[in-house]
């Protein structure tokens, strides 16, 4: 486990980075800072000249990541490596975070797991694999984060679930419930936090073309990463949605999605 | 890919279908691969090398090439899209190093505010880093600046055999020279280091001035390289031997001006039908756009996006040209054989089948930055042609008989079809750039032009 720190100069005055001083968004925690939907939401941060602190796996992906980040206008990166999936380490990354970046705030939880549906059904340990990632380890750091927010009646949580967590699909249910388990938690933390102010994001995006979804066949037709981007940011930046479907298309089509009968549903093969 | 040996892989794709289509930006030829591969951290790259079949893999930018030099027609490609990553700055000498994917808008959108800019750009900023060295790109500034290579004094590229190799003037100076315009076949461009160029701002200080025959462009040209930095000039095609059109000179403006906001600008949404680009419509845009210059003629403060990318102003032009998409042909006649630039537009003028993008511009005369530079002294000129099947093919195979007869050159990425004798005439010596090329790349273009594998 390695950790690395980089404090930038203050930005050249030409810099063409809208000025958010007074706005909320300018210090955020993102966990899993190298997933696909993640790379985008930081380098539209960086170009507000946001504070970031990136935690991931890897040391040297996010090395890269901290330069490039600077140099394309965040005031400041940090960066912690360790595995968030593992919950044992949590202890040590909050740690990590509360020393190094007290006055954070915002959390923003992008990673995430897919697992191949038929591994998930043909061996326990891939399904189990699955809930921890997806469901398990994140809502035991975003507890972490929930507690010191609420001490301090400040910030947003803000975490990526994913529409497949509205309804369990043949072809998908066992990433489509870790999700939907996690935007469960979501809302009950929002109402938990309501009271001191913190707000709570349940960020919902349609299938997205990163690495994540890459071997699947459909996926010319995915959104942009930039554009799934760009509407996380906005949300992080207003006072709503509680809960973002992205691209917006997404909140109708699951509504519809949402009324079919079960006894027509179990038929279908999506 | 993981944990799937190449064989085994190559097997399976041999029954599968062809699933992946990848177009150049001519649209033609259309061609399927087997799988492209899509990186999105360099510490991935060396599995996709290791794990490949010998021939089976060429990096892909973001497919400006015109033709298929950008294409493996039934194997694979590595998309560097993703990797995208500006990794140092260096604020008092203007050094960047970044990853190949990075696009050359993005380097402008980062440094153009700090005061930087390109030290050599094409006339579209939507091409990566690696694409621009792998074609070894030139711009307005050939005369002063020379080629894009020239600006790049170390790269990092990743081997299949020899893992990251560092090449500079000092260490793998010969891989360097042989990967700029190397057309990505001597490995994937993990990172660059490009010195950029100091600039006041984001103006330009134009001057467009009308010339109505090829000696007034000759001189126009020779009297201008001298005192301006960016030169180039619009033809109109359908004139013939007695060529008109614009001369477009400039120089960074000494105006430190306010931010250039981008707008992205309209959109052409799908391919129009192929009939609407015929030669009438060409005609009079071309009679329409002489005139507009003309009477526009003069002195005026531009941005730089204006001078340097106008067909950027229309995301995805090339779709003008109908599902069967078009060809580019450009092609540089030596200095003493300048009769031969006449002789192409007098056979492009007697075909009918003029572009409505006829681009002129005399190349200055310092020595090729790399092996297969395409960039010599004497005249360049470009052509986009729509694709009307046999007809377009043979008007420019007449148009290579000029091109060889001169002792010239046509530019591989723009090409789709040049013959094996016009890439021998074109590039003598491309038989000492053989040994350079990784084993595991190769290329549709490559593979046309030498009957490689």
């Amino acid at each position: 486990m390695a950790t690395t720190t980089t404090v930038t100069s203050p930005r050249s005055s030409a810099s063409n980075a809208s000025d958010l001083s007074g706005s909320s968004l300018k210090k955020i925690v993102v966990l899993g800072a190298t997933s696909g939907i993640a790379l985008e939401v930081q380098r539209q941060l960086a170009e507000r000249g946001c504070e970031l602190l990136l935690i991931a796996r890897s040391f040297q992906r996010l090395a890269e990541l901290q330069a490039d980040l600077h140099i394309r206008g965040a005031q400041k990166v940090l960066a912690y490596a360790a595995d968030l999936a593992s919950v044992e380490h949590h202890a040590s990354i909050f740690g990590f975070v509360r020393e190094t970046f007290p006055d954070f705030d915002t959390v923003l939880l992008a990673y995430g797991s897919m697992q191949d549906q038929k591994e998930s059904e043909a061996s326990i340990d891939v399904l189990l694999e699955e809930i921890q990632v997806n469901f398990v380890s994140a809502s035991a750091i975003l507890t972490l984060f929930a507690a010191d927010l609420e001490q301090r009646h400040t910030g947003c949580i803000a975490a990526i679930t994913s529409v497949a967590g509205d309804r369990g699909r043949r072809s998908n249910y066992v990433y489509g419930s870790t999700k939907g388990a996690l935007s469960l938690f979501l809302q009950g933390l929002r109402s938990r936090l309501h009271p001191a102010g913190v707000r709570v994001i349940t960020i919902k995006p349609g299938p997205t073309r990163t690495a994540m979804t890459d071997h699947m066949p459909n996926a010319p037709r995915f959104a942009d990463p930039e554009q799934v981007a760009h509407d996380i940011v906005r949300a992080l930046e207003r006072r709503s949605p509680d809960v973002l479907y992205t691209p917006k298309i997404w909140r109708y089509i699951m509504t519809a999605v949402d009324h079919i009968p079960e006894g027509i549903f179990k038929r279908l093969s999506f | 890919m993981p944990g799937q040996s190449a064989a085994k892989a190559h097997k399976q794709y041999a029954v599968s279908k062809l699933t992946e289509q990848v177009f150049s930006w001519g649209r033609y030829p259309k061609i399927a691969h087997q799988h492209v591969h899509k990186p999105a951290w360099n510490d991935q790259v060396p599995g996709i090398l290791t794990t490949a079949a010998t021939g089976s893999l060429l990096p892909h930018g973001l497919g400006r090439s015109y033709g298929d030099s950008c294409l493996n027609d039934t194997r694979e490609l590595i998309d560097c899209k993703r990797l995208n990553r500006i990794l140092a700055f260096d604020e008092t000498s203007g050094m960047i190093r970044c990853e190949g994917g990075v696009s050359l808008s993005d380097i402008i959108d980062v440094f153009l505010p700090k005061g930087w800019f390109l030290p050599v750009t094409p006339g579209t900023r939507f091409v990566t880093v690696g694409g621009a060295l792998a074609n070894d790109v030139h711009g307005k500034n050939h005369h002063r600046a020379g080629t894009f290579g020239v600006h790049v004094r170390q790269i990092a590229l990743h081997r299949s055999n020899d893992g990251l190799v560092i090449c500079n003037s000092e260490q793998n100076a010969d891989m360097l020279r042989a990967t700029i315009g190397g057309l990505g076949l001597t490995g994937v461009m993990a990172w660059a280091d490009i010195q950029l160029k100091r600039v006041a701002g984001p103006w330009i200080d134009a001057e467009s001035v009308p010339f109505e025959s090829l000696n007034s462009f000759l001189d126009l040209s020779r009297e201008s390289d001298g005192r301006f930095e960016y030169t180039v000039a619009w033809l109109d095609c359908f004139a013939g031997k007695n060529a008109r059109g614009i001369f477009f000179r400039g120089d960074h403006s000494d105006e430190a001006g306010c931010e250039i906001r981008r707008n992205h600008g309209p959109k052409l949404p799908c391919a129009l039908p192929g009939w609407m680009l015929n030669r009438y419509a060409v005609k009079a845009f071309n009679a329409a756009y002489y005139n507009i210059h003309s009477a526009r003629q003069g002195v005026s403060v531009v941005p730089y996006d204006s001078f340097f990318y106008p067909l950027d102003s229309i995301r995805q032009w090339n779709l003008l040209y109908g599902r069967k998409g078009f060809l580019q042909y450009q092609c540089v006649i030596p200095e003493n054989n300048v009769e031969a630039v006449g002789e192409l537009l007098e056979r492009i003028a007697r075909s009918g089948m003029g572009s409505f993008l006829g681009v002129l511009k005399q190349f200055g005369f310092s020595p090729p930055a790399g092996m297969l530079s395409f960039p010599r002294p004497g005249i360049t000129i470009a052509l986009d042609f729509a694709m009307r099947g046999e007809r377009t093919l043979k008007l420019m195979q007449s148009l290579d008989e000029v091109v060889q007869q001169s002792g010239g050159a046509l530019y591989p990425a723009k090409d789709a079809r040049m013959s094996p004798s016009m890439f021998e005439t074109s590039f003598p010596r491309w038989r000492a750039f053989v040994p350079y090329i990784d084993p595991k790349m190769s290329s549709s273009f490559w593979r046309r032009v030498t009957g490689g594998r």
